[in-house]
């Protein structure tokens, strides 16, 4: 998909390959390089999955692969409700309304 | 050029980058030993106690309620013996401009930044600092940069990362992500080489020093509405900054009385620099996998000495399950009629459970709170805990697994904080202290460093001394 030079986009690039990462890290994550994602205007035409330019909001340029056009937040209150949080209300309210203890 | 750039090239110039950075240089500071000076680091920030709080309340921070949690101790006498269950306080701190505390220590980097002429200023933080400062530098006209660990190398984040993410863009700042892994601090190293900008530290004096208004605010609004001081602050213990700060203003109010509690969530068994680990726990901070390292060795940040340093003020450190902080924060938001945290959470659960052992005239003020919502709700962050194999069940809180279950208390009585043996704290501390500098020798004064920094006798630190082989001199 080719896309815009000026759009809002997310790139991809690798700070230090697997080789290149220190001992003092677990095995799993030494074998994975480490990533940076940054956000920026694309600085020429480009392609998802390609390389590419882009300035940041401070007006860094950065390279990288393009990954996201006009990436958006799409986390929000979890995918599935956890009923375990009214189990907890029921008790709580159960006690609040309850005698003391030592009464 | 490339090699002027490798990840060994950059670290090894990381003290002549951070000083130039900061503006400060550590080097005078030290004393050729083991010690250096403390108090001195701390008064270097150029900037009176009068002048840090003008600059805050400038900047719209600080000056926050102390809500008193009435059905929530009422709950707690409920469940205690007759005559226990202490009053618990909370400092509303999301009332800052970013929503947490953290803009006490924001505040004054962005002023010091702007005052001397930084174009920009940077910090690494995968928390509320981030925001915090992404907000300061907004107030002061000043271009931010956010580093942070956010991802696993499947791009997986936790929601409540992602919502720091998103609050530091849409304050308009620059967020640069990483995948899991200490070597966050190099990518920072190069930022900060890059781009001349001034390093906002979490750790540095400045940080520090603004967080002693919190301290201070307790004090006086105590005395105020009590006519006395609180018995105990907790605060939350991860970096350490929190609860130095804080105790750091206790003292300056002259509430030397009262008790510094820190508290955490138990994370043993996860490790903080695995990929997989990463998103397996359920808490991004707060928690034992940097309470304890960063009480342990300060001076592991990035900036050559931290003015954080838990160990000097801390008189307890208070452990609490994952399972029992979603308790308690549903219970703040039922019984309270508020909906905050994860961050101060952790504190006000271990106030939970402290208040069950004190009698009913005492105070226990929980010193933070933070905004909550998408991310950083308990619905968010136990949905992404299942969704990660997390397995969620009621039973005993304190014979969950991290990473593997979260235990909610069948019942608040469940609800019970676990000291942590402050002396194996104070023991690692000395010998990680001696390590920093490669000691073979103490001097007089080292010793008397050690006891400040441990806030014990000259005989435990002799005697820890001697077990390492450190000869006195």
């Amino acid at each position: 998909m080719s896309v815009k030079k000026g759009t809002w986009v997310q790139i991809r690039n690798i700070v230090l390959k697997p080789e290149e990462r220190t001992s003092k890290i677990p095995d799993e994550t030494k074998k994975t390089p480490l990533y940076m994602w940054v956000k920026g205007y694309l600085n020429s035409e480009g392609n998802i999955g390609e390389m590419a330019e882009v300035i940041t909001v401070t007006g860094r340029k950065m390279t990288g692969i393009l990954e996201e056009v006009n990436p958006a937040y799409t986390y929000g209150f979890g995918e599935n409700y956890v009923p375990e949080l009214l189990k907890i209300d029921e008790g709580l309210r159960e006690i609040m309304s309850g005698g003391n203890k030592n009464e | 050029m490339s090699n002027m750039n490798s990840y060994e090239a950059v670290t090894s110039r990381s003290n002549e980058i951070l000083k130039k950075a900061l503006g400060m240089d550590y080097s005078k500071l030290e004393s050729g030993g083991i010690a250096f000076d403390y108090e001195k680091m701390m008064s270097e920030t150029g900037y009176s106690f009068e002048e840090i709080i003008r600059i805050q309340r400038e900047a719209g921070v600080g000056n926050t309620p102390l809500l008193e949690l009435k059905n929530l101790t009422a709950l707690i006498r409920k469940i205690s013996p007759k005559g226990k269950g202490a009053r618990i306080f909370v400092k509303d701190e999301q009332c800052n401009p970013s929503g947490s505390f953290k803009d006490r220590r924001a505040s004054i980097s962005a002023y010091h930044a702007e005052k001397n002429g930084y174009k920009g200023i940077v910090a690494a933080t995968s928390g509320n600092y981030g925001a915090a400062v992404a907000s300061q530098a907004a107030k002061r006209n000043l271009k931010c940069i956010i580093v942070q660990e956010c991802y696993d190398s499947k791009k997986i984040g936790q929601p409540e990362i992602l919502e720091k993410q998103r609050k530091c863009e849409c304050l308009g700042a620059e967020v640069v992500q990483l995948s899991v892994g200490p070597e966050l601090h190099y990518a920072f190293l190069r930022i900060l080489e890059e781009t001349g900008y001034f390093n906002a530290s979490l750790y540095s004096t400045f940080g520090i020093s603004g967080v002693e208004t919190l301290g201070y605010e307790i004090a006086m609004q105590c005395r105020e509405r009590f006519g006395k001081d609180p018995d105990y602050v907790i605060a939350t213990h991860a970096g350490g900054g929190n609860l130095t700060g804080t105790a750091r203003g206790l003292i300056r109010a002259g509430a030397t009385g009262t008790k510094i509690y820190g508290a955490s969530v138990d994370l043993t068994g996860l490790h903080m620099a695995s990929d997989i680990d990463f998103n397996r726990k359920s808490f991004t901070t707060g928690h034992t996998g940097f309470g304890v390292p960063y009480a342990t060795d300060p001076d592991h940040s990035d900036v050559p000495r931290s003015a954080a340093r838990a160990l000097r003020y801390m008189d307890n450190y208070l452990i609490v399950q994952q399972g029992e902080v979603f308790y308690i924060t549903e219970a703040l938001s039922i019984l309270e009629g508020m909906e905050r945290g994860p961050a101060g959470n952790t504190s006000l659960t271990a106030a939970f459970a402290l208040a069950q052992e004190l009698d009913e005239d005492q105070i226990i003020v929980v010193q933070e709170t933070e905004y909550t919502g998408a991310g950083k709700h308990p619905l968010a962050q136990l949905s992404f805990a299942e969704s990660m194999g997390i397995e969620l069940k009621f039973g005993d809180p304190k014979l969950d697994k991290p990473g593997v279950n979260i235990i909610f208390p069948e019942h608040p009585s469940q609800i019970k904080a676990t000291y942590f043996d402050m002396n194996r704290l104070k023991h690692s501390y000395i010998k990680n202290a001696v390590k920093h500098v490669n000691a073979t020798k103490a001097t007089k004064e080292d010793v008397k460093f050690l006891m400040e920094e441990t806030k014990m006798d000259k005989d435990f630190v002799l005697r820890v001394l001697e077990e390492l082989n450190i000869e006195i001199i």
